[in-house]
Parts: structure tokens; sequence; C-alpha cells
């Protein structure tokens, strides 16, 4: 117990809180360093002006808003309010260095047409800045980040295969409007034997070296009425972008992985099984969620990453 | 009272303590319970249905919020990066919300129809086949368990005892679809929750199966709801500053 017994105390010792414990425990009554003392004055005076200035105080339904004020434009009007990180935020949006800067870029990239962006060095180095926030929030969840897609899943833009056509326009529309890939299956009309003899073939276009008997009966069936490839890949298999038909003879492979393939037999079996299952994919348009000076300078971009056609 | 008998009795010291420190709280969260502007007033913003209400759970159950906030901020960088900043009225219904500071990953309040659910369902087995540099782990068990959804009503119950509109009567559901219009307060009628959570897993078949409904489909149905519910077309600039 604590007894209350104020113990002798010399001249030059610290006094003590006078409590002393278990009969000899004391404490030291020292006093707070000034420093300390006057730095926690300072935050009551912060506190004061703090309360004045902003929101502080509620009082029944509403709260002292404060003296200080923002303005900004709604709707055409300019409007001023009391301070509040909503209010900051439009004015940040609309006359924040940044931003203007920003805003400055993209209407004289909305105003130039195609071939003049994709010849001027300052659009496009404001193209790729840009595009790289925009196309890593909306476009890499598939195409990844640095736009070389997932072979077998997600097409890659970094290359020269272009399936719904390269050019600025194209690449364009497909930002837009969103592609409706597919490719039926031919596990009906083709029986194993014929899909591996069209997957002979697809690959000998690609200079894979397989026998010749195969390859023959593959391009039988592949500009024939059996399989009638041709109708969507093109007698040559060039390719038709109108369809999202990629040309077959570049070897560029996004869906079928070939090249991760360890020998012809896997090779074979890869693109048959492809054409066995058939594909279907779908890219969503952006309409709706990108204005159309984001669009443009996507398309720039995605242009200029597998060098566009 | 003498500084000695606090300091003497613990029983005193804990109770005056208690006094000290719940005073932040009451003066910072107390008023905002009763300051008339602090929920939004805006259009669209409904409960959960019973399937993304599941979700939810699971949501909370699998932690994501341990790395996931749902709160986008009123800052330029994050309107540029995630959209509209978030309303208190968007988790009005939210018991717990699931706001937040921390982002291991990226913030979640938008990420309703950005991605498909072919999307979602792959990134959810294996982040990182779509993300190579994701340190997401996966979830694949969501996929292959079937969705427990015998106590479905009990949950809703439960919500609507913290004030969550479900309905459990005819006066209420006529409230709702006052208020919600009829098509959602259907959808929030306890009585009908387990036939809605099946309509709407099949109907909606987010995990690309409809013969089977897993706790996959109610996870996705969840993130695609997550901060669609609000049309931010039809309101200024200025509208929500006047809220605060």
């Amino acid at each position: 117990m604590s007894t209350n017994e104020k113990p002798s105390k010399k001249p030059g010792e610290v006094e003590t809180t006078g409590h002393v414990w278990d009969s000899n425990l004391q404490e030291y009554n020292n006093p707070l360093p000034r420093w300390w003392l006057w730095g926690f004055y300072a935050t009551v005076v912060f506190a004061i002006v703090y309360w004045i200035l902003f929101p502080a105080w509620p009082i029944g339904g509403t709260f002292t808003k404060g003296l200080n004020t923002i303005t900004f434009m709604d709707d055409g009007e300019e409007v001023t309010t009391h301070w509040n990180t909503r209010s900051l935020l439009a004015r940040d949006m609309q006359t924040g260095r940044h931003a203007v800067r920003q805003r400055e870029m993209l209407d004289r990239v909305g105003d130039m047409e195609y071939e003049e962006i994709l010849a001027d060095v300052d659009a496009m180095s404001f193209v790729n800045a840009y595009a790289k926030g925009s196309f890593g929030t909306w476009c890499a969840a598939c195409h990844q980040t640095g736009g070389a897609g997932v072979i077998g899943q997600y097409p890659n833009l970094r290359n020269d295969q272009w399936k719904w056509g390269g050019t600025v326009a194209q690449i364009e529309e497909t930002l837009v409007l969103g592609r409706n890939g597919y490719m039926p299956g031919y596990r009906e009309s083709l029986n194993s034997e014929q899909l591996d003899q069209v997957a002979s073939y697809v690959l000998a276009m690609n200079d894979y070296d397989l026998d010749a008997d195969a390859v023959a009966a593959g391009e039988e069936i592949f500009n024939g009425y059996l399989g009638g490839c041709y109708q969507c890949h093109g007698v040559d298999a060039q390719g038709l972008a109108s369809l999202g038909a990629p040309n077959l003879s570049n070897n560029i492979w996004g869906l079928v992985d070939v090249p991760g393939a360890a020998d012809d037999e896997e090779r074979v079996s890869r693109v048959a099984s492809f054409v066995h299952d058939g594909v279907q994919r779908v890219m969503p348009g952006f309409a709706d969620r990108l204005s159309e000076t984001e669009i443009k300078v996507l398309t720039a971009y995605v242009h200029s990453l597998g060098g566009g056609q | 009272m003498k500084h000695e008998s606090v300091e003497t009795n613990a029983g005193l010291l804990i109770i005056l303590t208690l006094a000290v420190i719940s005073v932040g709280g009451l003066v910072e969260i107390v008023p905002l319970f009763y300051i008339n502007d602090t929920i939004e007033e805006v259009e669209g913003v409904r409960p959960y249905t019973p399937l993304e209400q599941r979700g939810r759970d699971l949501y909370v159950r699998e932690g994501c919020y341990t790395c996931h906030s749902q709160m986008v901020r009123p800052f330029r960088d994050e309107m540029l990066r995630y959209g509209h900043y978030s309303l208190a009225a968007e988790s009005q219904f939210d018991h717990p919300f699931q706001w937040g500071s921390k982002r291991t990953g990226p913030d979640l309040a938008r990420v309703g129809g950005k991605y498909s659910n072919e999307w979602q369902v792959q990134h959810l087995i294996n982040p990182k086949s779509l993300v190579p540099e994701s340190i997401m782990p996966g979830y694949p068990w969501l996929a292959t368990t079937p969705l427990d959804y015998d106590d479905i009503e009990q949950r809703m119950i439960a919500l609507r005892r913290v004030g969550v509109p479900y309905s459990i009567n005819q006066e209420e559901f006529d409230a709702n679809v006052e208020r919600f219009g009829e098509e959602t307060a259907v959808m929030l009628d306890i009585n009908r929750a387990e036939a809605n959570l099946i309509a709407q897993a099949q109907e909606g078949n987010f995990d690309g199966d409809r013969s089977f409904i897993s706790e996959m489909d109610a996870m996705v149905a969840y993130l695609q709801v997550l901060g669609t519910m609000v049309d931010f077309n039809q309101y200024s600039e200025g509208y929500f500053a006047e809220f605060r």
C-alpha cells in the first residue's frame, strides 16, 4: 500500500509526488521539458485555427462549415462551397496544373488525324505516356502489361498478326465495337485422320516438313467442300480481317501453342485438336467506357506496339 | 476524487480510462449518424440479391479485404484509374463495409462489369495465368465447391435486423416496390430467397456451368455488381459536394 508521508527532502533534490509504495518506492515529480510543453500549446492553437477555417464541430443535423471556400465550375456555372475534399477534387480536375496540361494534350491529339499523330514526336510521346495507364487499367487484364497477350487465349498485340486488321481504322473499330471471334469445331464433319491431314497442311504452309501425302490430302480438305477452311482463311490462307480469320501461313501462332510443342507429332496433334474443338473469343467494346479521344490515344498506342499496317 | 483512490482501485481506473478514450469515438463517429447529409440522395443503390449476398459472405470468408479495399478516394489519380469516387450511399447496405486504406491489390469498388465473367473465373482459379506479375493466391476451390444456400433466409433475416430492407411480409414488400421498383423488390423478398438465388445463378451462368451452383457463381455475381448501381452520368460534378 502507498502511504502519504512526505519524505524528508534535501536541498537540490528533485521533488517526489509524495506517494510511497511498499515503504520505500517513490516517484519523482519532474516538470515536463519546456519544448514539449510549448509544442503542446502550439497544437492547441493550431486546433482552434483549424476549427475556424475547416469543417469541424457537429451541431444538430449540420456542422460548422469553416471560413475556407473552394470555387469550381458545375454545369457551366461557377459554384463556391465550403472546403471539402469533393469540391477540392472538382477544382483539381478542372484547373489543377497537371489536369490542365493533360487536357491540352488530349485536346490536341483529339483534333489530329491518325497520320499526323503517328508522325508527330510530341503527340506520340504523350500517347505512349497516357496510354500506358489506360492500357494498364483496361487492356492489360487480357493482353498483358506489355501487350504480349497469352498464347491460347488472348491475342498478342506486339507481333505482325492482325486478325481483325492492323490499320488504325480497323483497330479503332475493334476498340469501339468489340469483336466476336468464332471458328466452328469440326468434330462432326472430319474424322481424326482428316483432322491430322488438315493440321499437316496448315503446318506445311509454315515450313514444317511433314508427310507429303497427308499434306496433299489436307490441302484438298482445306480448299474443298469437306473442310471449307478457305471460306474464311482464304485459298492461300492469308486470312480475312472482316471475319477475324487469321493468316495461317506466317508462322505466328496465337491460339495454338505450336512453338511450345516438342516434335512434329505433337504439333500436328495440337493443331488437329484445335480444329476439332473450334473456338470462340470475345473482345468487349469500349464505346461506353472511354471517350473518343481516349480511344484515339489507345488506337495509336496499339498500332505502334506491333508496327501496325 | 483523490488521485490516490484512482491509482489504488483497478476497477475505477478501468472505468475512467474507458470514459476518456471513448470521447474520441463519440465526437468523431456519433455525429455522422444524425448529420442529415452523411448519405447522399442518389438513385439506384439497392441491397444485394441473395446470390450476391452469398458472394459477399465468401469475399469476407476468404479474406479478400485484407488486400483489396472498396473505396475510391476523391483524388484525381484514383478517378483516372478506377472511376468516380465512392459514395457513402453506395455502401449503406454493407454490413460490415469493405472500405479500407490498405491496398496490396487494386481497389475493387468499381470492378463490376470491368472484366468478363470468364476472366473473373479464370483469374480467381489462377491469377498468375492472366497476370504473371500478380502475387494474389488462387482460389480454385470456389469453382468446385457447391454453394451452401440452405441458410440464405437466416442470413437475410440477420441483415434485416441491422437495417437492410429485405422484406419479410406483404407490408414491407409493398414498401420495397415503392422504393426500388417491382423487379428489385422481388429479389429482396426473404420468402423467395432460395428460388431467386437459384434462378439468378442459372440465368447469369457466372461460372460457365449451368448445371451446378458453385461458390464461384456467387463470388463472380458479387464482383460484377460492385460499383455499378449508380449511374454517375445523371449527376453533375458538383452535386455530391453538396453533401459535404
